[in-house]
């Protein structure tokens, strides 16, 4: 029995653990799903180096800047880390980033010469806003698709949202998820409170259900955009990386939209 | 010409194309390298299996090639080919007016040639628009608000100095602005793509047209507000036509709500060659159709009428192209080089 290895086994799944609840702002899916955490290396002082690639050298700098300083966070979160260092690779700002973020920098301060707008926690809030409402209007169309009816969704309190049972996988990943934001945003937290609820607070009115939606699923197309385009790229780079020679002949998966993207980064 | 397979005839323009140089020779750094690199990702994550093209090819390619891929093998009667700079990037420029107009003269009548400013430049940028419209005689330009230049990350349609520049152009009736709102390849400050400034220049300038490359996605909503209060702004519909090969569904939500907001007289086809090529994107244009809870939901149907309207009708009204007239000229080049 190996005791050092076995301690050194479990921290780094710990870290690994860690990083999975990180997500990326814009596509509402963790870091580690989508492939951009290449290797995680725990040392025995408790230092730890995460390196992170993203699909392409030009992923906007203060999403860039925002996930690595969320990773930093949660793994420095661990009570016996000394030391998180997130190190993104092959990107345009990579070394400011990395740099502003292990010293505690802020965006602004760490890339003065992209005069960011706002701050990051202005960022922050409005992609939560966005991952709010895009896991909402997936739990809606299930209900609906359930036979709920628009009324019975908008006055739906949270105990009777949670007996409710989606058999598509994809929405009963999302319920928790949704439920999660409702928890932190302070939206809903008694059995009692209303489900379903605007960002702000408000109650959604029976009669402006299906205006509601219209607007969500502007929301979705957007970020579905943006998805299905980072995962492809994604694919692509982690090819090229492991091929070891950029494309110089077709390779031999195209066309694969998000759907088909392998996130693992091991290909 | 497409021939349809009831075996009609359909007029197509190609809105968006690019004659370019990205090959390392012409790369000026790193981010040359990278860019090129990025558009390649896009064309081999978005198309068919049997249209990838090797790397090299991708960097530089033909005339020839170019003329074969569009109006050979591929089915535009019309290309409109756009020039994008990026001097910071490549020695002698991505895709020059010179570069494309050289190209252009030696196929008559298929190409229509755009400029592009920066006005940044300030009077030289004015002094570019009377040079590009006297040597070359443009009707339109396309813009990269998010282009680098020097310390700049990017600029606003609403800049004084873009405003001096939209006057002059109104005054010379190059009326088609062609404004690169997409995905944010070049990242910068996140508001770099934001659209709205279209919106404010559309309203000062109704002697213009602004045609959004892309519609703005990943800012769709947005860009649908505008166009709905703005009736000189326009849809390109480069970069999310492809995603009508791997993922339909996702192709049929963005075209509903462009032809509820937006409209089908206000659609164009691009194929933002040689990103992708134009032959599969239009079989594929063609043979779509909308699924019938998005045509219920939102009270629209992509039409034969509408499709032939996005495929090549609206860009003739924009650059004034005479469809019949046209359609004889070419008939009448290609029999002459058939029988030359």
């Amino acid at each position: 029995m190996n005791a050092p290895l076995l301690k050194h086994d479990r921290r780094t799944s710990e870290v690994w653990q860690r990083l999975a609840l990180v997500t990326d702002p814009e596509l509402d899916e963790s870091v580690t799903d989508l492939g951009f955490v290449e290797h995680v290396t725990v040392g025995d002082d408790g230092d730890v180096d995460i390196v992170f690639r993203l699909p392409t050298y030009w992923c906007s700098a203060n999403f860039a800047f925002l996930m690595a300083d969320d990773m930093r966070r949660a793994v420095s979160s661990l009570p016996w880390v000394r030391e998180a260092r997130p190190q993104l690779r092959d990107h345009m700002v990579a070394d400011e980033i990395n740099r502003g973020v292990r010293e505690g920098r802020s965006f602004a301060d760490a890339l003065r010469e992209f005069a960011p707008a706002g701050s990051l926690d202005e960022l922050r809030d409005k992609f939560r806003r966005k991952a709010f409402e895009r896991r909402q209007e997936i739990m809606i169309l299930a209900l609906r698709g359930l036979g709920y009816e628009d009324p019975e969704i908008c006055r739906m309190s949270l105990h009777s949202f949670d007996e409710v049972e989606f058999a598509s996988p994809d929405v009963a990943r999302q319920k928790p998820r949704y439920r999660e934001l409702l928890i932190e945003v302070g939206l809903a937290c008694l059995p009692e409170d209303r489900a379903f609820v605007a960002y702000e607070g408000a109650p959604i009115r029976r009669h402006e259900l299906a205006s509601y939606l219209q607007r969500l699923r502007g929301v979705r197309i957007n970020m579905e955009f943006n998805s299905s385009l980072c995962r492809g790229l994604l694919a692509v780079r982690n090819r090229e990386f492991a091929d070891g020679s950029p494309g110089r002949t077709p390779s031999p998966c195209g066309g694969c939209g998000s759907r088909c993207a392998a996130p693992s980064g091991s290909t | 010409m497409f021939i349809t397979p009831t075996g009609e005839e359909v007029f197509v323009i190609d809105g968006h194309t690019h004659f370019w140089d990205g090959s390392p020779a012409n790369q000026l750094n790193i981010h040359g390298k990278q860019f090129i690199d990025c558009f390649y990702a896009y064309h081999t994550s978005l198309s068919p299996k049997d249209k990838l093209w090797p790397k090299d090819q991708f960097e530089k390619y033909s005339a020839e090639q170019m003329y074969r891929d569009l109006f050979v093998d591929g089915p535009d009667d019309m290309a409109i080919v756009q020039s994008t700079y990026l001097a910071e990037f490549y020695k002698s420029g991505f895709n020059t007016i010179d570069r494309n107009a050289e190209m252009a003269k030696k196929y008559k009548d298929r190409f229509i040639v755009n400029g592009a400013f920066d006005p940044r430049d300030g009077e030289r940028a004015l002094e570019y628009i009377h040079y590009m419209k006297e040597t070359f005689g443009i009707k339109g330009v396309k813009l990269y608000t998010a282009e680098w230049k020097g310390e700049s990350r990017g600029w606003k349609l609403t800049d004084p100095n873009a405003y001096r520049c939209f006057e002059l152009c109104q005054k010379l009736g190059i009326t088609n602005i062609h404004v690169h709102k997409g995905p944010t390849i070049i990242p910068l400050d996140k508001d770099a793509f934001d659209v709205h400034d279209v919106d404010h220049a559309a309203t000062d300038f109704q002697g213009l047209n602004f045609i959004i490359e892309h519609c703005g996605l990943p800012r769709l909503d947005d860009f649908c507000w505008i166009a709905v209060q703005e009736t000189n702004v326009y849809g390109g519909l480069a970069v999310a036509l492809p995603f009508i090969h791997g993922r339909p569904r996702y192709f049929a939500e963005v075209i509903s709500e462009l032809l509820f907001w937006v409209g089908e007289d206000k659609i164009l086809f691009g194929s933002d060659y040689a990103i992708w090529t134009p032959r599969w994107l239009v079989e594929k244009f063609w043979n779509f159709e909308l699924p019938e809870d998005l045509k219920q939901e939102h009270g629209v149907d992509l039409t034969p009428q509408a499709k032939k309207k996005i495929l090549g009708l609206n860009a003739a009204r924009l650059y004034g192209v005479d469809v019949e007239a046209q359609k004889a000229k070419l008939a009448k080049g290609a029999y002459a080089t058939a029988a030359g």
